[in-house]
C-alpha cells in the first residue's frame, strides 16, 4: 500500500506546507552544510536570526545565498532578545528584511536555561498580531499559557520540549498532550529533542510539527541525522493517525489459540 | 523630508545640515552597526549601502531607531552623528 503524506498537509493562516519537519540555520560548520542538511531534512519551514550586516568584510556570504526563499519558507526569529521592545524591534527589522510577515517570537527569561518570559511574550504577540504579523511564539510547554497567547493573536504556538540545545527530549508529554487537546490552532514543538526516537514521540502525541536545529547541526553528522529526522516525523505523524493501540499490563497472544496439537 | 514614517530627526543634528549643492565636498560621520565611520561620502542610505558595498536586497536599515522603507533608501537623507543599523539574516534556530 502506498501511503499519502502529501494530502497531511499542515496549514497556518492559510499558507500550507508539506513537511512537518521545521528546521534552524544556526550552529553548522558552514553554510555548505547547512544547505546539504536541510535539503536532507525536508523541511520547507527554515528558521534564521536577525543580526548585524558584517560591514568591515563585505566578502563574507549570506546565508540566504544558499538557501533560497524561494524554495523555502524562511521564519526570522527574535532570538536573544531579553525585552518586549527587543522583540518587537528585531521584528520588525525582519519584517523589513523581506522574506515574509511570519516571526518566530522569543523573549527569553534567562540566560542559562533560555525559558521563555511569558509575560514579556504575551505583550509581545499581542502588539505584533495586531501589526498584522503571523506570530508564532516560542513558549513554555504550559496549556493556561498557550490559550493566553492563542486569544492574544498568535498563529499557532512553540511549546518547549525542554531547554533549547538540551537534547533532553519531550519532557512533560502530558502537558503537550493537554495543550494539544484544549488547543484549536497547530501546535508546534520547538526545542529540546535530541534524536529521532524524541521527534517520533512528540507527533505520536499529535502535535502539528517539530521545530529543531542543535539536534541535525550538533549530531556527529549532521546530514544523516537530517534524513533520520524526516523519517522520524514522517513515521510518528503515521502512526498518530492510524491510532495506536492501547497499553494493556498483560499479554495478548498474536497467534491462534485454536487447532494447537 | 518625509517625516511621516521615521518620527523625529531631531538626533540627527539639524544644526549640522550642509545644503544639497555642498554635500559633494563633505564628509560625514556616522556610525554605522556599533562602529563611528568618519569620511563617508554617502548623503541617503541608498548610497550608503553602496558607499559600503550592501546589496540593499535582503536587508533591512534604521536610522535613529527608526526604520526606513525600502522605497525611502533613495530619498532618506542622511545627517552628521546619525545612527544606522544595518542588519540580515543569520544562521539561527
Amino acid at each position: 500500500m502506498r501511503v499519502d503524506t502529501m494530502e497531511d498537509t499542515l496549514v497556518i493562516k492559510g499558507m500550507e506546507f508539506r513537511s512537518r519537519l521545521w528546521v534552524g540555520t544556526g550552529k553548522y560548520r558552514d553554510f555548505e552544510e547547512t544547505a546539504k542538511a536541510i535539503e536532507a531534512s525536508g523541511a520547507d519551514v527554515v528558521t534564521v536570526a536577525v543580526r548585524r550586516v558584517n560591514i568591515t568584510d563585505r566578502k563574507s556570504e549570506n546565508l540566504l545565498d544558499y538557501i533560497d526563499p524561494k524554495h523555502y519558507k524562511i521564519l526570522p526569529n527574535t532570538a536573544g532578545c531579553y525585552t518586549v521592545e527587543d522583540a518587537l524591534r528585531y521584528s520588525r527589522l525582519a519584517r523589513e528584511a523581506g522574506v515574509s510577515d511570519m516571526i518566530k517570537i522569543e523573549v527569553i527569561g534567562d540566560e542559562k536555561t533560555l525559558f521563555p518570559d511569558v509575560v514579556g511574550l504575551l505583550e509581545a504577540t499581542e502588539i505584533l498580531a495586531k501589526e498584522g504579523f503571523i506570530v508564532l511564539p516560542y513558549t513554555n510547554d504550559d496549556p493556561i499559557m498557550a490559550r493566553r497567547l492563542l486569544d492574544a493573536g498568535a498563529a499557532a504556538v512553540m511549546p518547549l520540549a525542554a531547554p533549547i540545545g538540551s537534547g533532553l527530549g519531550i519532557r512533560n508529554p502530558y502537558n503537550l498532550k493537554i495543550i494539544l487537546e484544549t488547543l484549536k490552532a497547530p501546535v508546534i514543538v520547538d526545542a529540546g529533542v535530541g534524536t529521532a526516537s524524541d521527534v517520533a514521540v512528540a507527533m505520536e502525541l499529535g502535535c502539528d510539527a517539530v521545530l529543531l536545529n542543535t539536534a541535525i547541526a550538533g549530531a556527529k553528522d549532521p546530514i544523516r541525522m537530517a534524513a533520520a529526522m524526516k523519517h522520524a516525523v514522517i513515521a510518528g505523524r503515521l502512526a498518530y493517525r492510524a491510532g495506536r493501540i492501547p497499553k494493556k499490563l498483560y499479554a495478548t497472544a498474536s497467534s491462534p489459540l485454536e487447532d494447537m496439537l | 523630508m518625509d517625516n511621516s514614517v521615521v518620527g523625529s530627526r531631531e538626533a540627527g543634528g539639524k544644526a549640522n545640515r550642509i545644503p544639497k549643492g555642498m554635500r559633494f565636498f563633505y564628509f560625514m560621520r556616522l556610525t554605522v552597526n556599533g562602529e563611528t565611520r568618519e569620511g563617508l561620502h554617502a548623503t541617503t542610505v541608498a548610497e550608503l549601502l553602496e558607499e559600503l558595498r550592501i546589496v540593499p536586497g535582503r536587508v533591512a536599515v534604521e536610522v535613529n531607531r527608526n526604520i526606513v522603507r525600502k522605497t525611502e533608501y533613495e530619498s532618506f537623507e542622511l545627517h552628521e552623528g546619525d545612527a544606522v543599523e544595518v542588519v540580515n539574516f543569520v544562521g539561527g534556530g
